[in-house]
Formats: structure tokens, sequence, C-alpha cells
């Protein structure tokens, strides 16, 4: 095996040049420096899911084709976002595989398993892994039965393996793991399991866990107040998608889920602190240093794991230091992100829940608008306006542009009593569908939140978007079309059909110069070039 | 339109039924989350079909509840009891299949009328017989309540099912193609003309491309036929079960 391994590093190192083994945070932290690499879930700390390449540009983009295609073996949807380095592409293929990947043919260079035991729990989720994390010579992997696995990035071997939580309970893990200086951050799923939320920061090198951070604040604790009796201990919050990172303010970016029980909030009355939220949390300690939520009380599921992106700009004539987030329950937000200060908030997409959003960035909720027992039809429906999918910021046209979903919802309430292990829901949707519903890739003006264009799908999407400092955004849709828009209006350009749902988010690398755009679809990952 | 129909048969099929409040109650708390209440389909595919694919009979039915499917993101429910288990099992198929009760028609009147006067043979398939303009009718009795039917006939184009959505298209060049919409997506459209021809269509060729929402190939028999004649055809329709 080590022969093998070995053969296959300096075979690579011939046809790629000389290989940087080392990873640093340092190098993460630069990433605009080598836009030839993809080296975290969304492409930078600050969460732009943008591309620096320029080689694929408005003019030559409809002669883009298929470069290779990884097939996995079965197992469900693909949605991984790959990380690419040094010539090597790593994803993870569901329910619980690691591959490395050759990037000039996808042709496997190694692969590590973690098999499901047969009472594994996924509730309220599919059965998928949306990516991982590359530090130092290692990557880093969660698990749907809540494992950390640091892996070899040269060989799959195991370095370490961590249990953070009980899946018995319906802890688990879909998100990519974020590495940053010393520290892998780590969110959890299962906030429709009843179970507590946190976010975790481990050792790189030895899976000591370094602090854990509560989504849910117990007794005695600033919020616990919002909670009634035991309700805490049940709570929800989960941390379900990877966040971003400012080195410079040293403060981790991360938003939460649903409080739990979702849609009957009889028995949790109060804002359910830190359900449905933006947690800023200092890096070294786990400290939360503000807090700004979304949807208090929420009862449509509207959960906050959307990405937050951290952006600069000049706001009513001052240079601001900014996050935003276009959020599940349908709208864009602009916070001060050293503070927190509530800065903005527009509609993005048609809601009827809310009169509109205060001053102090609290939502003023309609009458009639909670689940009931007949149903009561809402916008946007149960999966939001937006959800886990990928918006992309470019600082070249200063625009966010997010894969929408147009879509309502009939919501009905169900008495639930909490049991461990068992889906703690209390009710659900009967979502619109077929011509009822429809989807749109939108440009969102940054510092207004205007919308610039828009460029409607047929159907609600599940699919993120990349903007490139060629001018274009990619897009996928439900019905297999992985696509490129001009990033100044909208107009389509390019499209291929995947055959299979494109349940992903598309990424850029480049290899000797020559650009490279990849996606997953079905159950296949895509590479496309000129 | 779908949906309504959809709907309609779930309160048909549960109404007024104590074991399958039960039965709804455990649907709702495991499996509603992703194929929506009432099965109706939202991150999940809906259960509200007449042929589920992964699931031929019960037995499989149960498997698939218990043991999930490979390669999708249908997850095992092994936490649930035999009991239960049994309990989605035949609330699920009631999502999809109608009783058969007694209706006031007479279904070998409404045979005759089908095959005869009303001519539905020319674009309706049953049991292999028939054109295939519309929807194949060989089980429509399971899949569709009298009051549906009956709603079809009266007024067919406040039931077009999302794959016979009636669209006119105008290319750039002038050319018209009027036709059913058999598949579409942000690009493209496919339509199947009344002859049967397949045409494939890139939107950014079109210059006009027009969905006919409440309007279907169909005529309405609501004048044609007397209330009489409505009634025995719905019982006709009701009477086709069997998969040819």
């Amino acid at each position: 095996m080590r022969t093998v391994a070995v053969g296959i590093v300096i075979t690579f190192m011939l046809a790629a040049g000389p290989v940087s083994a080392q990873v640093s945070a340092q190098r993460i932290a630069n990433a605009e420096r080598e836009p030839g690499s993809w080296l975290t879930y969304s492409g930078n700390y600050a969460a732009h899911r943008f591309s620096p390449l320029d080689r694929i540009d408005r003019e030559n983009v409809s002669s883009l084709r298929t470069a290779w295609i990884y097939q996995t073996q079965g197992g469900g949807s693909l949605e991984t976002s790959p990380i690419v380095v040094d010539g090597v592409m790593y994803i993870t293929t569901p329910p619980g595989t690691v591959a490395a990947l050759d990037v000039h043919t996808g042709r496997e260079l190694w692969s590590w398993t973690r098999p499901m035991p047969s009472d594994l729990l996924t509730l309220g989720f599919p059965r998928t892994n949306r990516g991982l994390a590359i530090l130092g010579e290692t990557v880093y992997v969660g698990t749907l039965d809540s494992h950390v696995v640091a892996l070899d990035a040269s060989s799959g071997a195991v370095r370490w393996d961590e249990t953070i939580a009980d899946n018995r309970l319906g802890y688990s893990i879909t998100a990519a793991p974020l590495a940053i200086r010393g520290k892998i951050i780590v969110g959890i799923s299962g906030g429709e399991a009843g179970i507590r939320g946190f976010l975790d920061a481990y050792d790189p090198a030895t899976g000591e866990r370094l602090w854990r951070t509560y989504t849910v604040p117990g007794p005695g604790e600033p919020g616990n107040e919002t909670w009634v009796g035991d309700t805490w201990k049940t709570g929800g919050a989960a941390t379900w998608l990877t966040g971003a990172y400012d080195p410079e303010t040293n403060l981790l970016y991360w938003g939460t889920g649903n409080p739990a029980p979702d849609w009957n909030g009889d028995n949790r009355p109060g804002d359910n602190l830190y359900s449905c939220s933006l947690l800023a949390i200092d890096a070294d300690t786990g400290e939360m240093k503000w807090h700004f939520q979304f949807t208090p009380h929420d009862v449509h599921d509207w959960d906050a794991n959307q990405i937050p992106v951290l952006v600069d700009a000049t706001l009513d004539g001052r240079e601001r230091k900014l996050v935003i987030m276009a959020n599940r329950n349908a709208f864009y937000y602009v916070l001060d992100r050293v503070d927190g200060e509530f800065l903005l908030a527009t509609a993005y997409s048609k809601q009827t829940w809310a009169r509109g959003i205060d001053e102090t960035g609290r939502p003023m909720v309609l009458p009639n608008t909670e689940p009931s027992e007949e149903g009561n039809l809402v916008w946007p429906s149960l999966q939001g306006a937006t959800n886990w999918f990928s918006p992309s910021y470019s600082p070249s046209t200063g625009l966010l542009y997010v894969a929408v979903r147009e879509m309502g919802s009939i919501y009905f309430k169900t008495e639930t009593e909490y049991e461990p292990g068992k889906s703690f829901l209390g009710g659900g949707e009967r979502a619109l569908s077929g011509d009822d519903a429809a989807g749109a890739i939108r440009a969102i003006d940054v510092t207004t939140g205007e919308t610039k264009w828009d460029f409607r799908q047929h159907s609600p999407p599940w699919a993120g978007v990349m903007a490139t400092a060629g001018g274009l955004v990619f897009a996928g849709s439900g019905e297999g079309n992985f696509f490129a828009l001009d990033a100044d209006n909208g107009e389509p350009l390019w499209q291929f059909q995947t055959g299979g749902a494109v349940r992903s988010n598309p990424i850029s690398f480049a290899i000797d110069g020559k650009q490279y755009v990849a996606v997953s679809s079905g159950q296949a990952l895509f590479v496309f070039g000129l | 339109m779908f949906r309504l129909a959809a709907i309609t048969i779930a309160l048909l099929s549960t109404a007024g039924l104590a074991p399958a409040q039960t039965a709804k109650a455990i649907f709702d708390a495991h499996c509603a989350r992703c194929h929506g209440i009432g099965g109706t389909g939202g991150e999940g595919p809906s259960l509200a079909v007449p042929v589920l694919r992964h699931a031929a009979d019960d037995e499989a039915l149960a498997s698939v509840i218990e043991n999930g499917i490979d390669a999708t993101d249908m997850p095992g429910n092994w936490m649930l009891g035999a009991n239960e288990i049994e309990q989605l099992v035949q609330y699920v198929r009631s999502l999809s299949r109608v009783e058969a009760r007694p209706l006031p028609g007479d279904a070998k009147r409404g045979k005759a009328l089908y095959e005869g006067r009303g001519a539905c043979s020319v674009c309706h398939m049953v049991a292999g017989d028939g054109g295939a303009i519309g929807p194949d009718l060989s089980i429509v009795g399971l899949t569709r309540g009298a009051e549906y039917l009956r709603a079809s006939l009266v007024s067919p184009g406040e039931t077009v099912a999302d794959r016979y959505v009636m669209v006119r298209a105008v290319t750039k060049d002038g050319r018209e193609i009027d036709g059913v919409r058999v598949n579409e997506d942000s690009f493209t459209v496919q339509v199947r003309d009344v002859a049967g021809r397949f045409h494939s269509l890139d939107k950014r060729s079109l210059s006009v491309f027009e969905k006919q929402r409440g309007e279907s190939l169909m005529r309405s028999y609501g004048s044609d036929l007397s209330a009489a004649e409505l009634d025995d055809l719905v019982a006709y329709l009701a009477s086709l079960r069997e998969e040819p």
C-alpha cells in the first residue's frame, strides 16, 4: 500500500509540478492569492463562493464542455462541495465516504469509508454530507453517526476519530467542518429530533475538544429566560451549515436552526434564543460576542442555517465591516459584523408572514400566519425562500447572487411530545407545487437589498451559485440544468443537461492555468472546461 | 388543480375512519417532513400516486418503510414497531387508492356512452385500447373519486394534470406549435401535438410561449349529456380498477 501511495504522489508531482503539502490557515486566509485552488467550503473565510479565475468568460462560456465525470456507488444525492488543492480534489459521498481524486482525470487516488450502523438516526434530513475541510496534511470530515474524523491527506489513513455526540438521540453531522488557525470548527444537525444545539472546536492534531458553545442556554445563562421550564433541554437550534470566519476580528459567524418542536410552539412560549439566529463567536474561547435573531419564536422551520457572507462596503457614507444573509424567512439582512448592529432588512422573495422588519431588526408578524389544525397558507414554504445551498458575492459587481425558492405552503400544527431518538415536529406542510411554484437566481445589491436582476427558474432550486471574475454566475436546477448567467444582467449564456437534480454548490479551480468548474448532480460529479 | 385532486382523494379515503386517524398521526410524525402532510410531496416524492416504484405490494412497502431505499435519501425507520409500519402501509396505500363505493349510475350504460356518443376512446386508452392524446384511464377508478371524475367531465379545464397542460409556442421564425407540455425545464420545453409528434423547443428560440391554464383539449360533457347519463359515465369510469 505504502509504495503504491508514494508512486501516485511521485507520478502526480511529475504531472503537476512541485507540491506544497502543507495547507496552512494562512494559505486559506489568503485564498485569493491562489485562485487555482478551492481551499475551504465557501472558497474563502468570508464565504463569498467567488472564483477570481477569469479564463472562462462571457465570450467563450458557450464552448464549455465536460472534462470528466465521477460517478458514486449510490447512497443518495451528492451534495458535496469539493476542496481542490495541489492537484487533488477531495469530496465526500453519501452516506459516509471521503474520496481523493486526481483533478486531471477524475481517477480515484484513495477513498475512505465509515460504514453506517443499521440503527443510524437521521431524523428530518437526507443521509447526505456537504463537504470537508483541509488543514496541514490532514482532511477533516463529520459523519452521520456524529464522529469527527481526521484523515491523512495523502493516503486516507485515519489520524484520529472522535465521537462528539449521541446519534441515538438524533445528533448527526452533515456540514463541512471549518478549519482555522489551530482549530477545526464543527456544527451539528438534529433540529427535528429535539437535540440541544452546539458549536464545537477541536484540536487539529489530537482531536481534543477545545471548547463547546451551546446554542440553547442552560439555567443561569443569558437567554434561558426565553424558554419555559425544561424546554431548553430539547430546544434544537442546530448548527448544521458551515459558517464564515474573519481572521481580523477572530470571530466565527454561524447560523442556528429552528427551535424544537418545529411547528407547534405552544409549549415553548418566548423568543427561544438562540434559535434562528446568527452567532458571532470568539474563535479562541467559544464565547458568544453577540447574537442576532432573525425569526423569534419560529413556528415555520425557518432555520438561519444559510451562509453568512462577510463584506466590506460603504453604507450611509461610512466604510463598514458587514455580515449579510439572505435568510430562509424571505428577508435579506445587513448587520455590522463587529458589534452585530442591525442595519437593514428587505424582503427578497414573496412572503406573507410579516408586515416588515422594525428598526431593531424584529419582524412585525401578521396575525393568522401560524400553522393550524386546518392548515394556513403562508409564503415562503417550509424550505424557505432559500436554504443551505450557497449564495455568492462578487467583489467585481458588488452583488449577492441568491438561488431563490418562490413557493408557498399550507402549514399544519399537530400535537407532539418529546421522546428520545424520535422525530419532534408538531406539524408539517403541504407545499404548493407544479406551476404554483417557481425558482429564481436573483442578484441583490449588497448595501440596499434591491433586486438588480432576476433569472426565473422552472421550479424552486436546491442548488447554490458561484460567481466568477469572468463575469459569470453558475447555478443549477432541479430539472438537471447546470448553467451560466451573465453576472451583470442575468442573461443565460450556457446550459448543460446533467440528467439528475443538481443539489450542490459549484466550485472552480485551475490546472496549469486552465480554468475548470465542478458541480455534483444526481449521483455524479461533473467537471467542465473549455 | 392536481393538488386539489390529491387533497380530495386524501379526504375521501380517511374521512370518518378512526384507525386511519392514528395512522395519519404516525405518518405526520415520521414521514410528512419530506413527503408532505397527506403525502402530496415536498422534499421527497409524492406518495399519492397509484404506482409506488419501490413498492410493488404491501410487503415491499413495509420493507421500504422499515429499511429505507438504497441509493436514495429515503432512510430506514427501524425505530417503528410492526403495528406502526402496518398502519403506515395502509395509510400510504389509501393516499392513492379510492375505496370502491356504490354510485347512482349504471356502469354498463356508461360503457356504451364511453364507446359511443362520448367518443372518449378517440383520446383515452383503457386496457390497451384507444388513443393516447389524453391520460390512460385503465385504473382511473382506483386513483380518482367520483366527484373528481364528474368535475373533469363537466369542467375538463379545471382538472388538468401537470403533464397535460396545454401550451402554445411560436418560434422566432414564425412556426406555431400547439399541444400538451410533457416536460419542461428552465431552458427547454417538450411538447406533444395532437398527432402524437414530439417537439423539442429551446425557450430562447421562441417569441411566444403560453401555458393555457384552465384549458383542456377535452370538451365539456356538461351540456351534451343529461345528469343521469353523466352518472352512468362516472359509474363506468369508477369501475375501472384493474391494471391491464
